[in-house]
């Protein structure tokens, strides 16, 4: 491990200050799973890590019918897939957040480590972008809040400033006739990185659309939004047609590279095939 | 290099030792204390052969810093058995021929203890995802789940 020293912040303002005078090199610490690694394999350097996990804004999960639900950035994933609020409101929050890891990985990792982390690939960003979740940010000149999908700016990269940190993720009340879903194609059945990974939110009146968001990981430099669907959909009734044109828009924006993981045409066609299947389940959502 | 002092409780029973600022929780757990149950597989967060419990939850030891245990309550494999008396999941992993080389066997048995912890009595898929992240070159799992049930109707039929 590179030379470093770790500090543990108890409020906003002390992390805040930590991590300004630290410069470049300061870093959060959530659950270190990104983080403890990189730092060991010399793939960031760090001469500072600032614990933000005895913040009392960053741990736990609350949820109000009237203001929605603040999930702090440095919870462990098992208290957010496990809160009953979470799981009643928000199943496609659950369907990515309960995938992340195993159980070890998952007493650590946190939303907010995924997000900061921003990979391409990373599970819970398209969950969090389809369901328009807001990432709350402090920094030296106080605090902004900037929606998931407007966060990143490259692989690895995002809008945080330097001294800035994530404290919450806000998601708005759930209302009746909405519907969320998540999913992702790994060749084993856990434990791995995603090939492609969706996530869908429906708003329905009548039978018809009157909001759709659906957005696409590992296509791109960063995880996508795919307004075109939104387009395609609103004002519609869903049916088959509707949804294979919304599945042809998914392979369509999906801009992947080829890997290991995956050629170009195998990810375009699943950046489809998991629309499709995630709009679906939304729909169910949306009207049960 | 920067040492720093931590206290913690590890097995009950309270520690005050020093570690370097930059060592993990692994390292410290080894190369700090002697306790060498913990095993360093790869120490990139995949395997789970370091996994301890720490405040009531599985972390593998590698992806946590050593600083950060500081006030916190640690189980490691140390503590697993009673005195002179196995724990019954070590049992039912020794009659169930459930190690062979035996790396992974302390991370699977604490985190098959963190699952008995909290399902007392886990269906064969829910121990199959909860030990997902722990993995075994040797046995091909099966013994180890088998192990797992086993133990949990053993600690069942006596409490
Ligand atoms: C075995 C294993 C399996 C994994 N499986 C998956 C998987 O299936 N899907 C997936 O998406 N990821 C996976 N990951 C990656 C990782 O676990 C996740 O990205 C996790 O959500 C990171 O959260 P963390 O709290 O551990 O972040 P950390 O490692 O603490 O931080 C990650 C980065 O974000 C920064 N950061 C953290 N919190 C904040 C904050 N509040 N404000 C500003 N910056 C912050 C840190 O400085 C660091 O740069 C896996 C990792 C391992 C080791
Ligand atoms: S050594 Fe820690 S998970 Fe492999
Ligand atoms: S017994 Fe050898 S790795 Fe599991």
């Amino acid at each position: 491990m590179q030379s470093l020293t770790y500090q543990r912040a108890t409020s906003i303002g002390e992390a805040v200050s930590l991590l300004q005078n630290g410069g470049d090199t300061a870093r959060v610490l959530a659950g270190g799973t990104d983080l403890i690694v990189q730092a060991r394999e010399r793939k960031r350097d760090v001469s500072l890590l600032v614990d933000v996990k005895h913040i009392p804004e960053l741990i736990g999960v609350s949820y109000s019918p009237d203001t929605g639900l603040v999930i702090g950035a440095a919870t462990p994933l098992y208290q957010v897939y496990g809160n009953k609020d979470v799981k009643e409101h928000y199943p496609s929050i659950v369907e990515a957040s309960s995938v992340i890891g195993g159980t070890a990985i998952q007493g650590r990792a946190s939303l907010g480590g995924n997000l900061c982390n921003s990979s391409p690939a990373g599970d819970s960003l398209t969950a969090m972008m389809a369901i328009n979740a807001i990432a709350h940010i402090a920094g030296p000149q106080g605090e902004r809040d900037v929606p998931v999908e407007d966060f990143f700016t490259g692989p690895g990269r995002n809008v945080l400033e330097a001294g800035e940190f994530v404290v919450n993720i806000h998601i708005a009340p759930h209302q009746s006739g909405t519907g969320g879903a998540w999913q992702r194609f790994i060749p084993r059945n856990e434990m791995d990185i995603a090939v492609v990974n969706c996530g869908t939110y429906l708003a329905l009146e009548n039978g018809s659309v009157t909001n759709a968001r659906v957005a696409l990981g590992a296509v791109a430099a960063t995880p996508i939004m795919v307004p075109a669907i939104s387009e395609i959909l609103i004002g519609q009734a869903l049916n088959d047609e509707i949804i294979d044109m919304a599945a042809d828009a998914a392979s369509e924006a999906a801009t992947p590279i080829e890997d290991m993981r995956g050629s170009v045409k195998q990810r375009k066609h699943l950046a489809g095939v998991l629309t499709k299947r995630t709009l679906a389940i939304a729909a169910e959502r949306a009207q049960s | 290099m920067a040492k720093i002092v931590l206290n913690t409780i590890i097995n009950g029973e309270n520690r005050e030792f020093l570690a370097d600022e930059r060592d993990s929780l692994l390292e410290a757990l080894r190369e700090r204390l002697g306790l060498m149950g913990a095993k360093e597989g790869c120490n990139n967060g995949n395997c789970g052969a370091c996994a301890v419990i720490m405040d009531g939850r599985l972390v593998n030891s590698c992806c946590v810093m050593a600083a950060e245990i500081e006030g916190a309550e640690l189980n490691t494999i140390e503590g697993l058995a009673d005195a002179d008396s196995l724990h019954p999941l070590q049992e039912a992993f020794l009659e169930n021929a459930a190690l062979q080389c035996g790396i992974c066997t302390p991370g699977f048995l604490m985190a098959s203890k963190a699952l008995l912890d909290e399902n007392p009595d886990p269906s064969e898929e829910e121990i199959r995802w909860w030990l997902a992240g722990n993995l075994c070159r040797c046995t091909g799992y099966d013994k180890i789940i088998r192990a797992v049930q086993d133990s949990a109707q053993r600690i069942n039929s006596s409490s």
